[in-house]
């Protein structure tokens, strides 16, 4: 999960490394006050998670309080990349004589967290990589070990940075790594990080993702920066479809009915687990058909998770059939989806071998499955035939289904 | 021959009182020859017994209690347990653990990684159902009740790896059903952060005599198709690979993850198209359909093979 900027200087500012005195503001007469306090020049900056804020309009600047009130007034009011700002942050305009950069990130094929600095700060660090790789120093680091100043010496003077430059900055580093590792950070980022004209450093800007399997553990963190512990913050939101379907999951700890995400097509999806929804959603798509729903099912649900699932899917709006496939499951009872699956089809007034277009769940519990779908008519298949075949034969029927009501 | 466990291979079962591990341990003594586990450790509850196999408080009891070293260890505790039970296990010179727990923060995994190199012991997973080797042994859930995975698997010259643990079994179904049996089938995990990646296992299974060839399903996220496609080209190629790719869908929706923890698109390396083309830069060859990977595999069997007689046919040329 990704913090707002105004949240990852926060944490930057725990870990005990300089920022400026920035403020968050959630109205323009906030942001007048903060730029009272700061007496002097400010930047006025729009608090959304997606990039691109300074030519959309969303960071500018400001000589008085009057003018911060005003700017702030308008950014509130600007929709960035689809997003309405949380807030502005107010920040004193620093007189920065260099920009730097200084991030860790993990490395997944070493396995390791790597520390990278760069004298060349303010933009991605991908470009400085490619365009100056001399100027990006790297270093890995070990997480059993206790994190020593020596590799944040040795990370930034591979980047050829010396001097007092040197020594000042390799507490900087330090601080950053300790704080990716102790908050399970998948990114801390300073970006730039600022020398003033005095030759002390400050960050000015900070970008910081938390692990969210971590969010469990480091709940007082995000309890105090004011984190809704139900805010997922996703590359977009949840949508109502998408919550019904988190509901379904945790209405009983049985097994798994889950990651539900919303399409716009007409073949609604109980599919599972993870690789073979994967599997079964692109060849679903492969074949010309237009999912209404990706989810994963598995873990052996019981009889009315299956059927809540079941059952929203078919409710959603668009939806025409159902096809209900997995990989060979081995946890999972087939005969439990299928009586799953079925008792929703019944419950909400359908013929079960009407709206079920195809099912294909082979492994535990299959012989007892196929007579339940043989019972009601269903289309069904055991392992002979394949994934991609389950999801043409589903296709072709919603397509056939289509091209009669047509004539 | 297999890779990793084979019918001598002894290990234990931390968590065994667990729910999934009570089904996964008597799974594993069902199937095959009849798994060796000789201990199960859940703190606390010493002096039980889980279908028959003895629980003890701590790994050190039951090292002490089978009187010699114990190859292997499957993990099925909760995630916020896990490092311990896995740093317990390392220490108690343990060189084979198999992490079945998911939703692990990638710190920790990152942390008994490095413990674990630095002792030689090796990880498999976490997220993961562990490893089979058909009618021998299975160590872990994979495959599921001892019926059901010999339903799926059969013995023969493949290897198989997968992230996903699901696809592991149908993949491997689908190899037997044409003929194909399997040297060694193993799900790796579907995490950011793995024990054991594509790459690290394939010196194993190219210096294992019956296998012939390689299966593998993949996912977007991370670089372990770029790091095996760079193995392969390093080490000249030394078994045909074929590769499935899922979650193609996947390249036109940056930043969300489905599936398992490790698939994100965050990056062009990412996606499934740049894995793609990086494998077949490799010369591994990608199966559009995994019913066509079968018969991608016996091209490529025979091609090899064609090529190594007339090697031997020009060698004895050379001779005479």
């Amino acid at each position: 999960m990704r913090f707002f900027e105004y949240e990852a200087r926060e944490i930057v500012r725990r870990a005990g490394i300089p920022v400026t005195d920035f403020g968050f503001a959630k109205t323009p007469a906030e942001a007048r006050e903060i730029a009272q306090r700061i007496g002097g020049p400010v930047v006025i900056k729009s608090q959304v998670l997606s990039g691109g804020r300074m030519k959309a309009g969303g960071v500018r600047f400001a000589d008085s309080p009057e003018e911060a009130e005003a700017h702030a007034q308008a950014i509130l009011a600007l929709e960035i990349g689809g997003h309405m700002p949380r807030g502005v942050l107010v920040d004193p305009k620093a007189e920065v004589e260099q920009e730097y950069y200084a991030g860790v990130v993990w490395d997944g094929t070493r396995k390791l967290p790597v520390m990278i600095f760069s004298p060349v700060g303010g933009i991605d660090i991908e470009q400085v990589a490619a365009e100056q790789p001399e100027q990006v120093g790297r270093r890995h680091i070990s997480t059993i070990l206790p994190l020593s100043d020596f590799a944040a010496k040795e990370t930034i003077a591979r980047a050829g940075v010396s001097g007092g430059e040197l020594t000042k900055i390799v507490p900087i580093l330090r601080r950053l790594a300790e704080l990716f590792l102790r908050y399970d950070m998948t990114l801390a980022e300073i970006n730039p990080l600022g020398r003033l004209p005095d030759g002390s450093f400050v960050a000015l800007d900070a970008h910081m993702e938390i692990e969210n399997e971590a969010r469990g553990r480091q709940r007082e963190l995000l309890l105090e920066l004011g984190v809704d512990p139900t805010e997922t913050r996703q590359a977009r939101e949840a949508t109502p479809f998408e919550i019904a379907g988190e509901e379904v999951d945790s209405s009983d700890h049985r097994g798994v009915a889950g990651n539900v995400t919303e399409f716009d097509g007409n073949l609604g999806l109980v599919i599972g687990a993870g690789g073979g929804s994967l599997t079964l959603f692109d060849a679903v798509r492969a074949h010309g058909g237009r999912p209404a729903n990706y989810c994963e099912i598995g873990g052996n649900p019981s009889v009315r998770k299956a059927a809540g699932l079941a059952k929203l899917v078919l409710s959603k709006p668009g939806v025409e059939r159902i096809a209900v496939m997995m990989s060979i499951v081995s946890n999972t009872r087939v005969d439990i989806v299928a009586r799953g699956v079925i008792k929703a089809c019944l419950e909400l007034g359908y013929d079960p071998a009407e709206k079920i277009a195809f099912f294909r769940i082979p492994g535990a519990w299959e012989e007892e499955g196929f007579k339940i779908l043989q019972k009601y008519g269903i289309d069904y298949a055991d392992r002979s035939v394949s994934l991609n075949e389950a999801a043409r034969r589903a296709v072709e029927k919603i397509q056939g289904a289509n091209e009669e009501a047509v004539r | 021959m297999s890779i990793l466990i084979d019918e001598r291979t002894t290990f234990i079962v931390q968590g065994i009182t667990g729910r999934e591990a009570v089904n996964l341990t008597r799974e594993c003594l069902d199937y095959g020859k009849g798994a060796q586990i000789v201990g199960g450790v859940t703190p606390g509850r010493r002096g039980r017994e889980v279908h028959g196999v003895p629980v003890f408080d701590t790994v050190e009891q039951v090292v002490a209690h089978h009187g010699s070293p114990i190859d292997g260890s499957v993990v099925t505790v909760p995630p916020a347990f896990t490092r311990d039970a896995v740093f317990e296990a390392i220490e108690a010179g343990i060189k084979l653990i198999v992490i079945v727990t998911e939703r692990i923060p990638r710190g920790d995994v990152a942390q008994m990684v490095e413990l674990a190199t630095l002792r030689g012991a090796r990880i498999i997973g976490p997220n993961c159902l562990g490893i089979i080797v058909p009618d021998v042994i299975k160590m872990g859930g994979i495959g599921g009740p001892a019926r059901n995975a010999a339903q799926a698997y059969t013995p023969g010259p493949i290897g198989v790896i997968s992230r996903s643990g699901g696809m592991t079994t149908e993949m491997s179904s689908t190899l037997s059903a044409a003929g194909l049996g399997q040297s060694t089938a193993v799900s790796i995990g579907g995490d950011a952060i793995i024990g054991s990646t594509y790459a690290e296992l394939m010196p194993l299974f190219a210096a294992d005599p019956q296998t012939e060839g390689i299966v593998i399903y993949s996912e977007p996220g991370g670089r372990m198709e770029a790091q095996l496609a760079e193995w392969v080209v390093a080490n000249g190629d030394p078994l045909p690979i074929v590769a499935f790719m899922a979650g193609r869908f996947m390249d036109e929706m940056p930043g969300m993850s489905f599936g398992h923890a490790g698939t994100i698109v965050e990056g062009k390396e990412d996606t499934t198209a740049e894995k793609i083309a990086r494998l077949q830069a490799a010369g591994i060859a990608v199966a559009e359909r995994i019913e066509d990977i079968p018969e991608m595999l016996r091209e490529l069997l025979s091609q090899r093979q064609r090529s190594a007689l007339a090697a031997a046919g020009s060698s004895t040329e050379g001779s005479a």
